[in-house]
């Protein structure tokens, strides 16, 4: 009895110990505005997140950003509870990070869609413009009119990546396809307007759009429902958002946010945190365009295999895709 | 009004009143942490020690929010004197950012702080008085209502300055849709940057312009003429008439003056704190002035003590989602809700029958002295 009792009590110190190595660890994500649970940008991160935690047990604190006096504040706790990674959200984030990172050289910070040059952080960046390429490529393929459409959220220059991209894409299946763009509004609640998408949707089928793509965060559900609603195709974005309209959504650009995320946390874990710049492209499978059970019966095996060459001619360098951020411009 | 109608004793309206409105708002609040399975009491302590504590630097950033609320508070407040509702704080406090910004863009490396300051506060001021005149304008000579026109002008804010952000701003040597840092030397230090007994936070020496712009504006609408012309204007603008004031003319000085002070919030923002112009930085401030001169019934020191409370709940906030992770943003802006709602939209709920008690205790009081003498 007593043996036994001995044996149990080694063994929850020992299950104990084992617990106290893994929780040395301590990863944690920072949200951007707009939330954990966006449908979008964010959760990609929180997916990640909780998918290594899953994965490892090892549990993550994370905080979703409501106003701007709270950013270094949170960032400079997080930094003075040791946690690390920090993985920062969003782009409005980075000049934070600048400030924070040096104070805390023995922490790692990672910091996604933006570029902070410092040696404890490491950058994770999209080519959005590759991906938009590919999915835009595939709306030209399918559209009747040969018009297809573009709604962006808010008026600032990722979002206009994303466009730039699609008409690249739409323009190189057919050099005479029309592609309509609009922006939602110029204010952040554009991000969250569905009602708005709606109604720029509606305006684009009615000049003959029959695909559309959001690039809006939360005013993409409103587009979504309009095309189903109507008949038309939509594209999703960021997340893989083609079971929101199962046999409806065409496809979905997706942003690899949440396997930036959890290759972080991973690589902390194991010893191997690497910095610097990463960027992930189409090579990289860092964007995609989203192929599941929910828009297998929407394209062939002859439209698969036209989208796998152009997505091979891209990595190659043979097809090159001009991202606007280079140039401030859509000439290319 | 009724002669004999003794008013209830001031503690009761400026003290008891409010702080039985908080404690129903915590009681409500409170329910909505039991239902995702929290301990209130455990929540509010967190949040009380979040925005009060001395040694993380809980009671600076209450401060520093507070600074903002007392600005875009004081606006609103000053505007309802004489009877406008100035909606348009929002938006006046971002235009007056792009004043920084062209400021400190232009002089950051010549000029050092004890320049640049005054500078600073004089252009926020300005740009926010242009942006609240010209409603002020459209309502007192083209008879279009305030409310509506402010609201819109919100938005023009809104555009306006996304576009000079994104297209001009930053690409001055800042982020896609923010501006640079300021040159450090042109900038006012922090507090914890002046003195290493004060813990880090944003809190600035902009909270002490906040204040001296309080007692300003007491002396503005109870000691000079313009003042007694807004009241007069504000409780009846046909008598304002009837007395030789011009109500027009009085209007568009009011939202001038309304707009200059929202502006101000600048200051504090975007060229101390912050240090750079952020894509929407007011970030609703400028709404919650409303709620700020509702509770501190449009006086200087109750909107001082209002914006305290209201920055007490941001950075309170902060810490509850920072400490209990259960509890989301959203909760604590319903928390934040519920207290609005009851010092400000249920404002009569608790305050019609306390202060008729009140009021009938001292009628019947007065009425025993009477039976007696």
């Amino acid at each position: 009895m007593r043996a036994a009792l001995k044996k149990m009590a080694t063994a929850i110190a020992m299950s104990a110990v084992a617990v106290a190595a893994q929780a040395e660890i301590k990863p944690s994500v920072i949200y951007d505005m707009g939330g954990k649970f966006d449908r979008s940008f964010n959760q990609a991160s929180y997916s990640g997140a909780e998918a290594f935690k899953k994965e490892h047990g090892i549990n993550y604190t994370d905080f979703e950003i409501t106003n701007e006096g709270q950013r270094e504040q949170v960032m400079l706790r997080f930094a003075q509870r040791g946690y690390s990674p920090i993985v920062v959200a969003g782009f409005q984030q980075a000049p934070i990070v600048a400030k924070i990172a040096p104070q805390f050289p023995h922490l790692n910070f990672v910091t996604i869609d933006a570029v902070v040059d410092l040696p404890n952080v490491r950058s994770v960046i999209f080519k959005e413009h590759e991906g938009s390429f590919l999915v835009g490529a595939l709306a030209a393929m399918k559209s009747k009119n040969n018009a297809v459409g573009f709604i962006g959220g808010m008026d600032i220059p990722l979002i206009r990546k994303f466009g730039c991209g699609y008409e690249q894409g739409a323009k190189f299946v057919n050099k005479d396809a029309l592609v309509m763009q609009n922006m939602t509004g110029t204010t952040p609640s554009a991000w969250n307007d569905p009602t708005r998408g709606g109604e720029l949707a509606r305006a684009q089928f009615e000049k003959g759009v029959d695909v559309v793509f959001a690039a809006a965060g939360g005013t993409g559900v409103g587009v979504y429902q309009t095309a189903a609603d109507a008949g038309k195709y939509a594209i999703g974005v960021d997340s893989n958002q083609n079971y929101l309209h199962p046999g409806k959504m065409l496809t979905s650009m997706v942003k690899r946010v949440d396997l930036a995320t959890k290759n972080a946390f991973e690589d902390e874990k194991n010893g191997e945190f690497s910095y610097g710049l990463q960027v992930l492209g189409l090579a990289e499978e860092g964007v995609a365009w989203a192929l599941d059970e929910h828009n297998k019966g929407l394209v062939t095996e002859e439209d698969i295999k036209k989208i796998e060459d152009i997505r091979q001619k891209i990595i190659a360098g043979e097809i090159k895709v001009h991202n606007y951020e280079d140039t401030g411009s859509c000439t290319y | 009004m009724n002669p004999v109608m003794a008013e209830s004793p001031a503690w009761v309206r400026v003290a008891l009143i409010p702080f039985l409105q908080l404690v129903l708002a915590l009681a409500i609040s409170s329910l909505v942490v039991l239902i995702i399975g929290e301990d209130p009491i455990h929540a509010f302590q967190v949040m009380i020690r979040g925005a009060t504590n001395t040694d993380f630097g809980g009671i600076s950033n209450t401060l520093y929010y507070a600074t903002n609320f007392i600005f875009t508070g004081l606006a609103v407040a000053v505007a309802f004197h004489a009877g406008l509702f100035n909606i348009g704080g929002e938006g006046q406090v971002y235009v007056a950012g792009l004043a920084v910004a062209l400021l400190c863009l232009a002089l950051d490396s010549t000029l050092n702080a004890w320049f640049m300051a005054p500078l600073i506060i004089i252009g926020t001021a300005l740009f926010g008085a242009i942006w609240g005149a010209v409603p002020g304008y459209l309502q007192a000579r083209r008879g279009s209502h305030i409310v509506v026109t402010t609201i819109m002008f919100n938005y023009i804010a809104m555009a306006f300055m996304s576009y000079m952000l994104v297209e001009y701003i930053s690409k001055l040597g800042g982020n896609s849709t923010d501006s640079r840092y300021w040159n450090a030397e042109a900038v006012i230090p922090k507090m914890h940057e002046i003195s290493s007994s004060f813990p880090y936070s944003l809190l600035n020496p902009t909270i002490l312009l906040a204040l001296g712009v309080s007692a300003a504006v007491w002396v503005l609408i109870w000691r000079t003429r313009l003042g007694f012309a807004i009241r007069t204007v504000g409780s009846n603008p046909e008598a304002a008439k009837y007395a030789g004031i011009d109500a027009g003319r009085i209007i568009i000085i009011t939202m001038a003056i309304s707009g200059a002070l929202a502006g101000m919030m600048a200051v504090n923002e975007v060229y101390a704190a912050q240090s750079r112009l952020i894509l929407n930085f007011p970030n609703g401030a400028g709404f919650m002035g409303i709620a700020v001169a509702l509770m501190g019934r449009n006086h200087p020191v109750g909107i001082v003590f209002a914006a305290l409370l209201f920055g007490a709940m941001n950075q309170g906030g902060t810490e509850l989602q920072f400490e209990i992770p259960s509890i989301s943003p959203q909760v604590v802006l319903v928390i934040q809700a519920l207290v609005v709602f009851f010092t400000g939209a249920l404002d009569q709920l608790l305050r019609g029958p306390i202060e008729n008690w009140f009021q009938r205790r001292a009628i019947a009081r007065s009425q025993q002295a009477a039976a007696q003498g």
